[in-house]
């Protein structure tokens, strides 16, 4: 800044020339040196207090996310070896409805090499051989004596194995942690729970990922940190294991190619168990077939992925949407005789039953003909509509990655000899459980039950399908076929079983047509009859009882015994206390007993 | 007066700062307790895995189911069934409710 002297000399004396008061001069001079100096001090001033603005600001900010971190952040879990694992993921257990563990992981460590800091790698080929019998000698020294600098030997090891590569001693064999998917009960659940593999890999961790059933329907869930509590099934693994056991044994017996099985409860619609045979170890799941039919592969679910023509267990729906429409009542008199022909195609009953039956007994004794004369006057578009409703026209909404891709197969052109053949189950392929979803239908006294692998305690409340009326008529008609029908073997004392057989030959693979000696055997029911609380239904595959001195086929021969059995095995599990002998009264269980007597 | 107060604030100011790094080390040796602590309970978390994992493996229906197939001399199990319930009139009752008044107890 320049400075302007106060009495320039110039000025004073040109003001003493003309007289004025010098002093004049510099008060002026004065006051604007000091106007000056308060404008600078001003800006001065100004600058500090927008810098000291700007702190408190800053000050305000930092407090300010420091809250919002603190209220907006997921609280911390405390982890296994904190600062070692770069990624740390652990799956969250499966368990089943009264939590006993069906998938679990266990930490456990890869084995990998890098063979440039190999010092022997011919012993330690060697004595990787001794450890893994699977590994070959020649193959590890080939692959250590290639170009690469690391290579995975093994991808889970155990501890025992671990120490012995450890006494081994080379540098060039490492470790990694792994995170392993366990199922502890094998193949109890195995098409339930499906499986994991490894996805993306590194040294120090691995993601494991669900590649089918429950454990990839649910892969986010599973995965999902924040939500480390086991996934909770409805299936009960002591119900499954007593359904396994007498599944596997009533296959081999029947000599059948596969069976299937499935156990619901009417009111939840919750799925208490099923199994589908021949199965596999989730442990070790097992590669999917490179070619032939997939339905081979010990893989396919049965009970989910298989569509069969299942035969007369649909009869009943037709009974029931007959007499939800007021067509019939249990006791209508129906003309069976036949055969009956239609549009060039004829329908035989198995064994001629007379000129006529009343309703009731078209379903006891399962005639072809009373049924499609009943759907006849129901009419195609009120079955498939009816059909439809029951949930057996489209995929079921079960919690199983591999449900949403089977859509049952439907005729292309639903004419009135469609409608004939599928009122008694031909036409028309379903999978067992969407049978089973609609026994539960009927059961649960005609309002729509939707499987699910979830466990819950609320009752569903689905959508009316028919009449309570209609549905406890056709419970009734179940029942009546189990006490002096198809189905007498069906019966478990204590249990009021009511169900119905179906025997379907199966389609010819290639060519049209059906075979002569290979059916599907199915018998569908619902116990008790009196409050019905589950539905099960028991599907073989190609089964033939020999016992007798000649094979049987029948549904009634194979398929019911086995049932019965399996109802007989799995009720007490479930807490179902049976009728009582001398009254057959049957008491909620868990509620109070109800007395004879007294 | 002035120096004592200057004496004052300088013995003040040093004896917030022992204080001060005093607390630096008690609040990193907390931080290492807390580390060494959740390590620990990493650890025992993976030890009881192990153990739920181990305990439902030997739990396995199929394992129980072939031992005690194999004790089946010593234990006489058998799969649970519809005749394990029982009936309340199955339990004998006592002579003297049964000559009591009124003739009270179930039908036998």
């Amino acid at each position: 800044m320049r400075r302007v002297p106060l009495r320039p000399l110039a000025k004073i004396i040109r003001a003493r020339e003309a007289g004025e008061n010098p002093d004049r001069i510099e008060r002026e001079n004065l006051r604007r040196r000091n106007e000056d100096l308060r404008d600078s001090q001003r800006s001065q001033a100004e600058g500090r207090l927008l810098v000291i603005a700007a702190l408190f600001a800053m000050g305000f900010c930092v407090v300010g996310a420091k809250n919002y971190k603190l209220a907006a952040s997921e609280p911390m879990e405390p982890r296994a070896a904190v600062s070692t694992h770069a990624i740390y993921s652990q799956r969250a257990d499966i368990t089943d409805r009264r939590g006993r563990l069906l998938a679990t992981n266990l930490s456990t460590h890869s084995l990998y090499a890098q063979p440039h800091l190999m010092t022997d790698r011919k012993r330690a080929a060697r004595e990787l051989a001794a450890i893994f019998p699977d590994l070959q000698e020649e193959a590890l020294l080939r692959r250590f004596d290639g170009s690469r600098k690391f290579l995975w030997i093994k991808k889970t090891i155990s501890p025992e194995q671990k120490q012995a590569v450890h006494d081994i001693g080379d540098p060039g064999l490492m470790f990694g942690p792994r995170e392993m998917r366990l199922y502890p009960n094998g193949r109890l659940a195995a098409h339930i729970l499906g499986g994991t593999s490894f996805g993306r890999e590194g040294v120090h961790s691995a993601e494991v990922i669900g590649v089918a059933g429950v454990e990839k329907y649910f892969d986010g869930r599973l995965r999902d940190p924040a939500r480390a509590r086991p996934l909770r099934l409805s299936i009960d693994i002591a119900a499954q294991a007593a359904m396994r056991q007498v599944l596997l044994g009533g296959m081999r017996l029947m000599h059948a190619k596969g069976a299937a099985a499935v156990l619901m409860d009417v009111r939840t619609g919750e799925i208490i168990a099923m199994s589908s045979l021949p199965d596999f170890d989730p442990n070790a799941r097992p590669r999917p077939l490179a070619m032939g039919d997939a339905s081979d592969s010990p893989l396919f679910n049965r009970a989910v992925q298989g569509l069969y023509e299942l035969g007369s267990p649909f009869k009943i729906f037709a009974a029931a949407q007959a007499i939800d429409l007021g067509l019939v009542d249990p006791g209508t008199r129906i003309d069976i005789s036949g055969p009956l022909v239609w549009g060039g195609y004829e329908i035989h009953d198995f064994r001629d039953h007379g000129p006529e039956l009343s309703m009731t007994d078209v379903i006891v004794k399962s005639s072809n003909i009373g049924t499609a004369r009943v759907a006849k006057r129901i009419g195609a578009e009120r079955q498939r509509e009816f059909l439809g409703a029951l949930g057996l026209a489209g995929p079921l909404p079960v919690e199983l990655v591999e449900a949403a891709g089977v859509r049952p197969l439907t005729p292309k052109r639903w004419s009135d000899i469609s409608t004939m053949t599928i009122s008694y189950g031909h036409g028309l392929s379903t999978s067992p459980l969407h049978l089973a979803a609609a026994y539960a239908t009927l059961a649960n006294g005609g309002t729509k039950v939707s499987p699910t692998l979830l466990a819950s305690d609320a009752a569903a409340e689905g959508t009316r399908v028919v009449s309570k009326a209609a549905a406890r008529a056709a419970v009734e008609m179940l029942r009546e076929t189990v006490i002096r029908g198809t189905a007498s073997m069906g019966e478990v004392p204590g249990y009021q079983v009511g169900g119905k057989t179906g025997t379907a030959d199966k389609p010819r693979r290639n060519g049209p047509g059906y075979h002569d000696d290979r059916v599907v055997a199915t018998f569908a029911s619902v116990f008790p009859a009196g409050h019905p609380r589950y539905a099960l239904v028991v599907s073989l595959d190609e089964p033939v009882e020999t016992s007798g001195s000649a094979p049987r086929r029948t549904a009634g021969w194979t398929a019911v015994p086995i049932a019965a059995e399996i109802i007989r095995r799995t009720a007490p599990l479930l807490g179902m206390r049976p009728g009582h002998p001398r009254t057959g009264g049957w008491s909620d269980p868990g509620g109070p007993a109800r007395l004879a007597g007294n | 007066m002035k120096s004592l107060l200057y004496a004052a604030v300088g013995i003040a100011v040093m004896a917030l700062a022992f204080w001060a790094y005093r607390e630096n080390y008690a609040t990193q040796e907390s931080i290492r307790e807390v580390e060494a602590l959740q390590r620990e309970i990493g650890e025992l978390r993976e030890t009881l895995a192990v153990q739920k994992a181990e305990w439902a493996y030997l739990n396995r229906p199929e394992r129980l189911r072939d031992l005690v197939a194999s004790h089946w001399d010593k234990l006489r199990l058998v799969n649970f069934s519809p005749d394990h319930f029982g009936w309340t009139e199955m339990v004998p009752h006592s002579p003297s409710r049964r000559e009591g008044p009124g003739g009270e107890g179930p039908d036998r």
